[in-house]
């Protein structure tokens, strides 16, 4: 880990000044992605500003809207283990419990969550080119070992996958980002906070710079009855996903008023197609129109040497997260896949 | 109390000064002169001689750096010892009340829970954290919720059996 020097912000404006005086300062939260990325010399800061200490109250508020909005700098398990979240967004509160270990998300921030970098290998690896890391050097995952990379909107410069879980949720939910900078406060909407690789790999999002994360404000419709967090992966729990699915009805007796879903693990942002949830509007939930909804969505995937199972994976995986929104009485600690045998 | 690890600050650079950070580590206030960058596991085992924090990969992939920070379980290797000043710090020296060990420490060693006890301090200060979190009711809830302490030797069934001894008195076992 380079030198940098460490300053605590007690307010956001604080918090932005400090990243307007020098160009090399980032923020820090929970620090589990930033810290463990600059002990390996991927990340460099000159300076740290340390948003733990801005005040925000409360931590959750119900909005006169009917939207819920939550602090940047909440934890993640506080937010999972929030009272209202786990009433009106269980979605959310599986999600977020589905990621990393319990004591990252007693740490990790929930402005922190949708900053984090990809864990592709070949980012994570100095010694290897990488465009994400030094834009124009290459792209050694497309011919190499790319069994984690994405096979949705990947383009001949990246094919790398955004890792988070909470993002899926975020997505399916159709969440807004509340950002605030040197030139003001605006709201992004969750499909428009995060970019695919084009030419601009380097580019995870579209936060401007010197700009923070304040808050994220999910909608008044939660999904509360018919969802699901499906995460697949090589072991059960502390790990990646390969691929996983937010999945959330509104039902109308057997039919469907709205679906949403969302996947993680396939592409460089959480990946939804209005199409394939227009489909599935007024038809009745079954398998059959689950499976025709997923190849909708995995319409135009593209596998590269290793990762050609993720294509049937999700698919499979559409259908499941179907039948686990049905009955929220099956979703296991950790998203893992029930069984519907008793069904 | 106040020594700090010579290769540490040999890294600094002149201008970059190193700060004092004072807070309480096992119930005694204390305070240590650390450079920003110095992880609170190198503090603690570097500076505070509290070498039962273990320091296993370093990267937040273990858990073995588990210490209780204001009552919640963290990972000591993924923030700075900066970051905590003000902060109230547990580690497995400071989990015994003087000479009485605290139930999951004899728990632990009841079920035969450890081999070379590496990843040990790290699991009783998760399962601290995890107890007072009250959100781990069955044992396959309590497996989730310790999924980020590893253990190499594969005492995994032993250490669920020992917290579940201890974990609400027992009644779960
Ligand atoms: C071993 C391990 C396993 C993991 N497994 C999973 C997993 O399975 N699923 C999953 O989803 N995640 C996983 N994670 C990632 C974890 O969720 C993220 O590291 C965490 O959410 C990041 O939040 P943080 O507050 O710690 O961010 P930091 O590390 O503090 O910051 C990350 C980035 O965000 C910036 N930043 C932070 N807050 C703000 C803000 N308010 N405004 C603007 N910029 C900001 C920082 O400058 C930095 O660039 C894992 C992490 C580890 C170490
Ligand atoms: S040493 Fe901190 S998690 Fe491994
Ligand atoms: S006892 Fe050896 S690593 Fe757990």
């Amino acid at each position: 880990m380079h030198n940098f020097f460490y300053t605590r912000a007690n307010s956001i404006e604080e918090a932005i000044d400090g990243i307007r005086v020098d160009s090399a300062a980032k923020y820090v939260a929970g620090g589990t992605n930033l810290i463990d990325l600059l002990k390996y010399n991927i990340e460099r800061a000159d300076v740290l500003v340390d948003v733990n200490h801005v005040e925000v109250f409360p931590d959750a508020e119900q909005m006169a809207d009917g939207c819920l909005r939550l602090s940047a700098f909440m934890t993640n398990a506080d937010t999972a283990y929030h009272p209202l979240v786990e009433k009106k967004y269980p979605l959310l509160s599986e999600a977020i419990l589905a990621g990393a270990s319990a004591q990252i998300r007693n740490m990790a921030t929930n402005g922190g969550n949708l900053l984090q970098r990809t864990r592709c290998y070949y980012f994570y690896d100095p010694a290897m080119p990488c465009n994400k890391r030094e834009p124009g050097s290459g792209c050694p995952a497309l011919n190499g070992y790319n069994r984690m990379m994405a096979i949705l909107g990947t383009s001949s410069e990246c094919i790398a996958v955004f890792p988070s879980d909470m993002c899926v949720a975020l997505a399916a939910l159709g969440a807004v980002v509340e950002v605030e900078g040197p030139s003001g406060q605006r709201h992004i909407p969750f499909s428009e906070f995060h970019r695919l690789p084009g030419r601009t790999p380097h580019l995870d999002n579209n936060l401007e710079a010197g700009e923070i994360i304040t808050a994220i404000c999910l909608p008044p419709e939660g999904f509360s009855r018919n969802y699901a967090y499906l995460k697949l992966r090589d072991r059960n729990s502390y790990a990646f996903a390969l691929v996983s699915v937010a999945l959330a009805l509104e039902m109308d007796g057997e039919c469907i008023r709205e679906a949403r879903i969302a996947l993680g693990g396939v592409a460089h942002k959480p990946w939804r197609v209005p199409d394939a949830e227009d489909f599935l509007q007024g038809r009745e939930a079954t398998p059959g129109n689950f499976a025709a909804a997923a190849d909708l969505i995995l319409q135009g995937a593209q596998a590269f040497e290793h990762n050609g199972f993720k294509i049937e994976l999700a698919k499979k995986a559409i259908v499941r997260a179907g039948k686990m929104a049905l009955h929220p009485e099956t979703h296991l600690p950790g998203a893992q896949p029930p069984s519907f045998e008793n069904l | 109390m106040e020594t700090i690890n010579p290769e540490i600050r040999l890294s600094a650079p002149e201008h970059i000064a190193p700060s004092t950070v004072t807070f309480t580590v096992n119930r005694i206030q204390t305070s240590v002169q650390v450079l920003p960058w110095v992880s609170l596991l190198d503090a603690l085992r570097d500076a505070l001689d509290l070498t039962g924090v273990k320091k296993g990969c370093d990267h937040g992939q273990c858990g073995a750096c588990t210490v209780l920070c204001d009552g919640k379980r963290i990972l000591s290797c993924l923030t700075l010892a900066v970051m905590k000043s003000g902060s109230e710090i547990t580690t497995i020296e400071g989990v015994a009340e003087s000479d009485q060990l605290h139930p999951l420490q004899q728990a632990f060693i009841d079920h035969d829970a450890f081999q070379c006890g590496y990843c040990t301090p790290g699991q009783i200060c998760s399962a601290i954290g995890m107890m007072q979190e009250g959100k781990a009711r069955t044992r396959a809830e309590v497996k989730e919720l310790m999924s980020g302490n590893l253990c190499r030797c594969g005492a995994n069934t032993n250490i669920i059996d020992a917290i579940m001894a201890v974990k609400d008195g027992g009644t779960n076992a």
